[in-house]
């Protein structure tokens, strides 16, 4: 045997991690149209070990058809997310010894539509996405650009999102009231506060996020952001400063009034 | 046969990571109808996970930086197996990409004239990678993501498996696959395919790749007649995580590094002083990664088997601030706060430098219409790749592979797939569904293991023609027990099924791996050989090519087009140009 395989040999066989407790999962897993149900599974613990392990321990020794959604099983890519004991949560960080002892249940994202087991149809997000204003460059800026450190760090937080869509999962707008085609929903008013506070960007999207996105509909209970996995302040930093704009904007009455006088003095701008 | 859907485009690429996207980008502005195809949601490809940022020699931080010293720099770090030319032209648009891509609205941490900012990494001569944070991968992908979405050309199918290129006389005119969410077939024509797919770590157990990583790409091209370069060269990232169990591969970035951290050994020993006195912690990641692997095996070793990786000394702040995702990974994952405690670090695959064989201006294939950019394709890292030269490789050859794609497209016909091929394409990739040959069938996921440990234990970071030997036997062994593979359920979303073709795509890659580092009998760049320590000079002019012949896989030694004198000369602009010489 190679000095690696002895190496590698070692670890697998001394320290596996077994902690000799197994842990009850139940797994929502159904398709469409056909009767649903949990199924129960018995799965041994390991030290560490996320949902995501469980999930993939059953896939390979008790059920290898159990669908969810995964790739890169460090917390980047945003993928599997998942409704574990109801919590919308991303199953590669949620630790098995952190949750309360007892039966753990995994199902997939309520507000979208169900495809098989814990995978849902998110296809929805990828058509809000498209239809938003893409970033719109001054023009005649000299390259390369000169951009101030200050003037780019608030954007940081709206540019970590990995798009799990666990904000949009949890958010009541589109959970509850269905409001699918009326409301763009969290996840992309934070893409739209990154475009709208790029200091190179030229494009006014403030009609767009009263209208289109109804921004209107939020009434702040943050939910979105008690789920964030990037802790993305998201109500706060980009819902709120967006209603504050609409608001300003649209509906004070002296700043319309204000506004329009400009706009008469100089033909050829665009209509508030 | 069942009838599938059928649908047709000039540019067909597969895969939707950074270079996918570029290369589609860059085929609908020139104007041709575009397919992408990806096994995963958009946004979701490897390229996430690219943390250190891109390597282009702007100067912002170190003005006596260049082009030609980036040049000489890869080159050395390739041990001078690189394709010179994919190299050359590599170190100069990267800087054009990497200034694009800000155009198009990503982010870069910033120098205090406004500049975008430059990090330290391994085995560059100056501040080279410009950043944003920890998450540069990240920032990558969203904004190509909505330049892709913002043109509205490109047609981007999600969750497909595509399992077989097309080939209509000497070309290639499209693939048969499957949508992933119902099984339904479906036959894409093309007059040009970009593959675009990514590396292939996941035929070793310790990995930090996604389970993306399988190679498919390669395994299609090199089904189809494509030759495969230097495949025995895959890169063992030094620093990931090892515990606990279930991160084990996970990557710690190499900026943990960068910004200043250390590797102690059990005994409190920065070891590197040792291996790579001029370079330390910054040495190149084979040379890191081995040193590592010394110290476990004197002993020396952490309790998990690794090296205490430290940045505690940077303070909390700026740690939080530069290193912001491995802060949040080793707090969610390990329970280890990395402003307070050092990191347990050991070697995992992270890249692979092989793979198919192109032309540098077009990144051409040896099969006319068939293109590759990115990680599939091999060439331009030699027989290492420094840190930060993967994200403009996928800018740069991602864009000439859309390019010279859609050039081709316009001058020739859409070619046609027989029914003939398609139903036997169906009969197999269905059968695995079906009532196995024999007994109960064989099950992917533990076929899958098995392979894993055999490359782990046998084609891993340390390596002799006796440990070769065994793991192509059991390469050989498992691609028979893989013939009566049998999953359980139906088409619709089965993950089970899917693994099926991604084993297969594995043991194709894994051979080529093997038979590979078997021809290479000499130790150079990331090939540890414990039997040929030293380098042969004879075989630093050759490279190393897999190709299919008949039935069986074959490899040869194909000599490598020597560096002219006058870009010879640029090798000495890199600091380290004395001791890589050696």
């Amino acid at each position: 045997m190679t000095d690696a395989a002895e190496a590698t040999t070692d670890i697998r066989h001394t320290q596996d991690g077994r902690t000799g407790r197994t842990v009850h999962f139940s797994v929502f897993r159904g398709v469409p149209g056909a009767n649903a149900s949990y199924v129960t599974y018995d799965v041994p613990e390991v030290e560490g070990m996320v949902v995501l392990d469980a999930i993939h321990y059953i896939q390979k020794n008790l059920d290898m058809d159990l669908a969810c959604r995964w790739n890169c099983k460090a917390a980047k890519c945003g993928s599997c997310s998942a409704e574990v004991n109801g919590h919308p949560v991303l199953m590669c960080k949620t630790r098995v010894d952190d949750l309360p002892e007892g039966t753990i249940t995994v199902a997939p994202m309520k507000t979208f539509p169900l495809v098989k087991d814990l995978v849902t149809d998110v296809s929805r997000n990828y058509k809000v996405n498209a239809s938003i204003t893409p970033f719109t460059p001054r023009k005649d800026e000299p390259t390369p650009w000169n951009i101030k450190q200050h003037d780019i760090e608030r954007l940081y937080e709206f540019r970590k999102c990995i798009e799990c869509f666990l904000c949009m999962d949890v958010c009541h707008i589109l959970r509850n009231h269905d409001l699918h085609e009326e409301y763009y929903g969290p996840r992309y008013f934070v893409r739209m506060a990154g475009l709208e506070m790029h200091p190179m960007d030229d494009a006014d999207r403030t009609e767009e996020i009263r209208t289109e996105g109804g921004i209107g509909f939020c009434n702040i209970t943050k939910c979105c952001t008690d789920v964030c996995p990037e802790h993305i302040h998201i109500t706060d930093n980009a819902i709120i400063p967006m209603k504050e704009r609409v608001a300003d904007r649209h509906w004070d009455p002296i700043r319309r009034m204000f506004t329009k006088k400009k706009e008469s003095a100089k033909p050829g701008t665009a209509a508030e | 046969m069942e009838t599938p859907e059928i649908r047709s485009c000039d540019v067909l690429v597969i895969g939707a990571g950074g270079a996918g996207m570029r290369a589609a980008i860059a085929a609908t502005e020139a104007g041709c109808s575009t397919i992408v195809v990806t096994k995963s949601l958009l946004g979701k490809a490897h390229t996430v996970m690219a943390e250190g940022g891109i390597a282009a020699a702007l100067g912002n931080v170190d003005p006596d930086d260049d082009w030609k010293v980036h040049f000489a720099d890869t080159m050395l770090g390739g041990q001078l197996l690189n394709n010179w030319r994919m190299v050359e032209i590599y170190a100069h648009e990267v800087i054009d990409r990497v200034r694009e891509l800000e155009n198009w609205g990503g982010l870069f941490d910033r120098t205090p004239s406004g500049g975008i900012m430059q990090r330290a990494f391994g085995a560059h001569s100056w501040k080279r990678l410009c950043h944003v944070g920890d998450r540069t991968g990240l920032e990558l992908i969203r904004t190509c993501q909505d330049r892709l979405t913002a043109t509205g050309k490109a047609d981007v199918c999600m969750e497909y498996t595509l399992t077989k290129l097309v080939r209509s006389g000497d070309r290639v005119v499209g693939a048969i696959g499957y949508k992933r969410s119902d099984g339904g077939f479906v036959v894409i024509k093309a007059k040009a395919v970009v593959l675009a797919t990514g590396g292939w770590g996941k035929m070793y157990r310790y990995t930090s790749n996604s389970w993306e990583g399988t190679g498919d790409g390669a395994a299609m091209a090199y089904e189809v007649g494509a030759e495969l370069l230097d495949m025995e060269f895959i890169q063992f990232h030094p620093t990931g995580m090892i515990w606990p169990p279930g991160a084990r591969g996970i990557l710690v970035t190499e900026a943990v590094r960068g910004e200043g951290g250390y590797l102690y050994n059990s005994e409190g020993k920065r070891f590197m002083f040792e291996y790579d006195p001029k370079k330390l912690e910054l040495s190149s990641r084979d040379v890191v990664a081995r040193s590592i692997y010394k110290e476990v095996k004197a002993g020396r070793g952490t309790p998990h088997g690794g090296a205490y990786l430290d940045i505690r000394h940077r303070g909390a702040e700026y740690i939080k601030k530069k290193l912001p995702s491995m802060h949040e990974q080793f707090h969610a994952l390990a329970a280890v706060d990395i402003t307070k405690e050092p990191m347990e670090v050991a070697p995992t695959i992270h890249y692979t430098m092989g793979g198919i064989k192109v032309d540098a201006e077009t990144a051409a294939s040896t099969v006319p219409g068939l293109y590759a950019a990115g990680e599939v394709a091999g060439g331009l890292h030699g027989a290492n790749r420094l840190g930060g030269n993967s994200l403009g490789d996928i800018l740069v050859f991602g864009r000439r592979a859309g390019e010279a794609a859609a050039d081709w497209a316009k001058s020739h016909e859409e070619g046609s797939v027989s029914d003939a091929e398609l139903d036997a394409e169906q009969k197999r990739v269905l059968q695995p569904l079906a009532t196995p040959e024999k007994g109960e069938g064989e099950n992917p996921y533990l076929l899958h293991e098995a392979l894993q440990w055999a490359m782990q234990d046998d084609a891993g970071i340390a390596r002799t023609e006796e440990s070769l030997n065994r793991s192509l036997t059991a390469i050989q062994e498992i691609k028979e027990r893989a013939k009566n593979m049998h999953v359980p359920g139906g088409r619709t979303m089965n993950p089970g099924w899917h693994t099926c073709r991604d084993v297969e795509s594995m043991l194709t890659v894994s051979e080529a791996i093997v038979r590979s580092a078997i021809e290479r009998r000499e130790s150079r760049g990331s090939q540890w050989r414990l039997d040929y320590l030293e380098k042969d000079p004879e075989q630093a002019k050759v490279n190393y090519v897999t190709y299919k012949n008949g039935d069986s896989m074959s490899v040869k030694p194909v000599p490598h087009d020597p560096l002219p004198k006058e870009k010879e000369e640029l090798l000495h602009h890199s600091r380290f140009f004395e001791e890589k010489k050696a």
